[in-house]
């Protein structure tokens, strides 16, 4: 493939979760070797063969997880192996700080130098990467998924930090798969499949609808279609639910809330603000001080995982890596996590492993999972396929209630549609639904009734006709109709504090 | 984790067409048989990375014993007048300690009767049952994400048991003896069990509490071995009562070689830990557990519970390694009893990579390598310390496959990550 990104350009490379992106950036930061061709910057060839020599290079690198020492203070991390010293020995603290005051003014990167990173918000991190690449001087910065992790607001101050980086001359490749982001972003855009470059066009010259088709080579809706919802009975009822957060503080602060059989209600809210709290104490992970949880007609505030499990709620966690997966076992394994103990899949003691292979099978033709075989471990699977193992689980047996968590973060258009067409089906089923999620589209295309959370209180329960303007006012804490026509000013004080 | 023995079948399902590499020539797809198990062979899957550590180990011996005699350094020095003797030398010393390594642990070709024979094969299964009980408990921990670290104590508790049963009770013929296998694993589980509980209600990390309670059990050993009814009567030297014969372990081949029943118990006990890590209900949540402690919560588990239960679990099975010897060779406690038992069952366990199988057949090399340089010790005249060099040198090679893979040029096993046998400790 070949790519250019020219002097003081904002490049948006575009692909599905294995388009070869990851393989690209690895091989532009030394990482892996390519086997063919050669990568030129300033018109000069240059052999990249580690880390360091793309440093040298001017290759500065953002990766999606961060690589920070999260008890180190930012200036430390920024000035992490290339430290100013006093007499050659002693860390210059002074200096390190002055330099990245210096940096921050120059870019409008405002961070605190002597904050500790474990501290600071996740967009506030993402500086800090910034600020250490610029640190080391570079001219070419890439920027893997920046946007994965940051909320509107956020986001909205990342792209005008890029835009003063281009202004002095860098270049900087954005990659990504959100496409509004690349087409609001980008100077000109290249899209990626299969680990060729489909073509390279630009914002102007390319619809969202037409870079979708491309990225995926065929056409896919990116709207949800679905029917009206026909509510029946209340599934699930909270009422005055509280729970505190690990430091003890009130997370979720007297929250009343019906999910109805039959309905999706997505919970709408910048992260952060006790949706996570909210959806652990529904699934029995996190204590509830105070307010009940009725599921069915049952009490289940004080129930235990497993309890709630039998009495019929599914769940889909935030993060599936960490909650939902166990990596490197086997997928059939991870087909029964939750009812491996229960018949058909064991007995009085052991398990019935030709019972656990056999569902497994089934499964993996229903939900259309994509793996080797059902002995591979699920860790061989792409984000989209283990996603669809989660649900495979949690949807695969009779439930009266879904409770799923940023249901497709990380995931690729195709999955996405499919996730979404699960989950409508599921409702249409007659299963209680409710879906939290830090992203307003989804939110606007799943969800029959929107609730807003806002610092651990439900801001209100609104249709979603009422549009994205006024759910928006009401992520940021604002309700009512007085609220000043939304421009994105009101939100962005403080919003990056909110998440931490 | 729980059984990586005979992981063969790395590369299957790994040929489908690379896009990345367009210039490769298509030809190479198609490998024969032969070309296939050669490159199996040469990547550095569990089998092999052990075996070039043994390899590795004995060569690092041999390097030693040719520093350490003097006949050998003599011969060095003379080199330049007679090179046929400095090397004829190493020769015959290395093939002498080595060969007496084997004679002392397998077979005695010099001996007088056939019973004497097979005496150096006895004595390895003898030594490999403390080790091979006790590794398989550690090896249960690692396995679910446990450091138990407190064989020594453990093993005593269960020692203690056994010895109680074994002297005060009397039971009708021919239950005498589960009973005491029973109290060994009473007494284990007990002393794995206090860990196991202060971690679940307070959090106290396994590592640090039984690493103390190996100091109070081993000093509740000597106060025990001075009062009733433990004390040996007429004596006043800390030495337990003598075990009765009805609560001796049977030998298995006549009465000269030791070899016992407890062997049995040893092996039963790998069928069942295997029977529970890869069958079991249980076994699959401590598995989940020890993988994705966060996952296995969502899904239900309790994983407080389940650090109780392995704990306990790991302690029956070493508190079952002290009745083993106490039971099958000992007959009566002193202090310090077991000597270093508790923790050479971490060397096992992380030799046989916490499968039952490979902790069988760690416990056998390891006991080899003991019951051998005793011998080589006697023969030779080479101190016995060197076979703790080579028993280190294994384990350092194979805890560190990165390493192995580079000494030998292997390759690295397609489709599996270069497993490290225990993941970080977690708090």
């Amino acid at each position: 493939m070949s790519l250019t990104v020219e002097e003081g350009e904002i490049h948006g490379l575009l692909g599905e979760n294995g388009a070869g992106k990851t393989t690209l950036m690895n091989v532009l930061f030394g990482m892996l070797r390519p086997d063919r061709g050669e990568i030129r910057i300033g018109g000069k060839p240059v052999r990249i063969s580690s880390p360091g020599d793309a440093v040298h290079a001017g290759i500065g690198m953002v990766h999606q997880h961060f690589m920070l020492v999260d008890v180190f203070t930012v200036a430390e991390n920024v000035v992490l192996g290339f430290e100013p010293t006093k007499g050659k020995v002693f860390y210059d603290r002074r200096k390190a700080a002055a330099n990245i005051r210096r940096l921050s003014q120059e870019y409008g990167l405002e961070v605190d130098p002597e904050a500790v990173v474990e501290d600071i918000p996740v967009g506030l991190r993402q500086r800090v990467e910034i600020l250490k690449a610029l640190e080391r001087d570079a001219h070419v910065l890439i920027l893997d998924e920046p946007t994965a992790v940051l909320t509107p607001q956020e986001t909205e101050a990342l792209f005008r930090i890029m835009r003063s980086l281009a202004a002095t001359g860098r270049s900087i490749l954005f990659i990504s798969h959100k496409l509004k982001e690349v087409r609001e972003i980008a100077d000109r855009v290249t899209v990626m499949r299969l680990g060729k470059v489909v073509g390279t066009t630009t914002p102007a010259e390319s619809s969202e609808q037409e870079l979708a088709s491309m990225m995926v080579g065929r056409s896919v809706s990116l709207t949800v279609t679905k029917g009206p919802a026909v509510p029946g009975d209340v599934v699930l009822q909270l009422s005055d639910l509280t729970v505190a957060d690990e430091r003890d503080l009130i997370a979720v602060d007297g929250v009343d809330l019906e999910v109805r059989a039959g309905e999706i209600v997505a919970l709408a809210g910048v992260q952060g603000n006790g949706q996570t709290e909210l959806v652990e104490a529904i699934t029995g992970l996190r204590h509830t001080l105070r307010g009940s949880i009725v599921v069915a007609g049952k009490d289940l505030t004080h129930a235990t995982p497993r309890q709630r499990l039998h009495a019929g709620v599914a769940h889909v966690p935030e993060d599936r890596q960490k909650d939902a997966l166990v990596l490197p076992m086997q997928l059939a394994d991870n087909l029964v996590l939750d009812m491996y103990g229960d018949a058909p899949y064991a007995g009085r003691a052991s398990r019935d492993l030709r019972a656990v292979k056999k569902n497994a099978e089934r499964r993996v033709e229903e939900f259309d999972i994509r793996a080797g075989s059902v002995d591979d471990p699920v860790s061989s699977l792409s984000g989209g396929n283990q996603q669809k193992v989660v649900l495979a689980r949690e949807l695969g047996r009779p439930v009266k209630l879904v409770v799923a968590a940023q249901p497709t973060r990380g995931l690729d258009v195709g999955s996405i549609e499919y996730v979404h067409k699960q989950i409508v089906a599921e409702r249409d089923q007659g299963t209680a639904v409710l879906i939290v999620s830090s992203e307003l589209d989804e939110v606007l295309a799943l969800g029959d009734r929107i609730a807003v959370m806002y610092r651990g209180r439900v801001m209100g329960v609104v249709d979603p006709s009422v549009g994205r303007e006024r759910i928006g006012l009401m992520m940021a804490g604002i309700t009512g109709d007085a609220a000043p026509a939304g421009d994105g000013v009101p939100f962005s004080a403080g919003m990056g504090g909110a998440g931490s | 984790m729980s059984s990586d023995m005979g992981t063969v079948d790395l590369d299957q399902s790994e040929v489908p067409a690379e896009p990345e590499h367009p210039g490769r020539p298509i030809g190479a797809e198609r490998r024969s048989r032969a070309v296939d198990l050669l490159q199996r062979l040469s990547e550095a899957n569990v089998l092999v990375v052990t075996v070039c550590a043994m390899v590795a180990a004995l060569v690092v011996g041999a390097l030693l014993i040719l520093c350490t005699t003097p006949a050998v350094l003599q011969a060095w020095g003379h080199i330049g007048s007679n090179p046929g003797h400095a090397f004829g030398e190493s020769w015959t010393t290395v093939a002498a300690a080595y060969s007496s390594l084997v004679e002392g642990s397998i077979f005695n070709p010099h001996a007088q009767d056939l019973t004497q024979a097979f005496n150096p094969i006895s004595e390895t299964l003898v030594a490999a049952t403390p080790l091979m009980l006790a590794g398989l408990g550690v090896g249960l921990g690692f396995s679910t994400g446990v450091f138990n670290i407190g064989g020594q104590g453990q093993l005593i508790a269960g020692a203690v048991a056994a010895l109680w049963v074994g002297t005060e009770i009397k039971a009708p013929l021919g239950t005498h003896i589960p009973l005491v296998i029973l109290a060994g694993a009473f007494g284990g589980a007990v002393a794995g069990f206090i860990p196991g509980i202060l971690k679940a209600t307070t959090g106290a990390h396994e590592v640090i509490t039984t690493i103390m309670l190996n100091y109070i059990f081993l000093d509740l050993l000597d106060w025990l071995l001075t009062i009733s009814p433990f004390q040996q009567p007429g004596q006043s030297n800390a030495i337990s009562k003598t075990m009765p014969s009805t609560a001796r372990m049977p030998h298995l081949f006549g009465s000269t070689l030791r070899v016992n029943v407890s062997l049995i118990v040893g092996l039963a006990m790998a069928l069942v830990i295997w029977w529970l890590m890869r069958r079991s209900r249980l076994g699959f949540s401590f598995k989940v557990i020890g993988l994705n402690p966060d996952a296995g919560k969502t899904a239900g588990m309790d994983a407080r519970l389940i650090s109780v239960l392995v704990l306990t679990i790991s302690g029956a099975l070493i508190g079952m390694a002290g009745m083993a010897t106490l039971s099958g060779t000992d007959f009566l406690l002193s202090s310090g009893y077991g000597g270093n038992t508790g923790f050479n069952a971490i060397t096992v366990a992380l030799l046989g990579r916490n499968s039952p199988g490979g902790i069988v057949l760690g416990s056998l090399l390891f006991a080899a390598l003991i019951s051998g340089g005793r011998n080589m010790q006697a023969v030779t005249g080479i101190p016995i310390d060197l076979t703790t060099v080579i028993q280190a040198v294994i384990v350092f090679m194979v805890a560190t496959p990165a390493l192995v893979r580079e000494v030998f040029r292997l390759r690295e096993a397609r489709g599996s990550q270069a497993r490290i046998a225990t993941k970080g400790w977690t708090v």
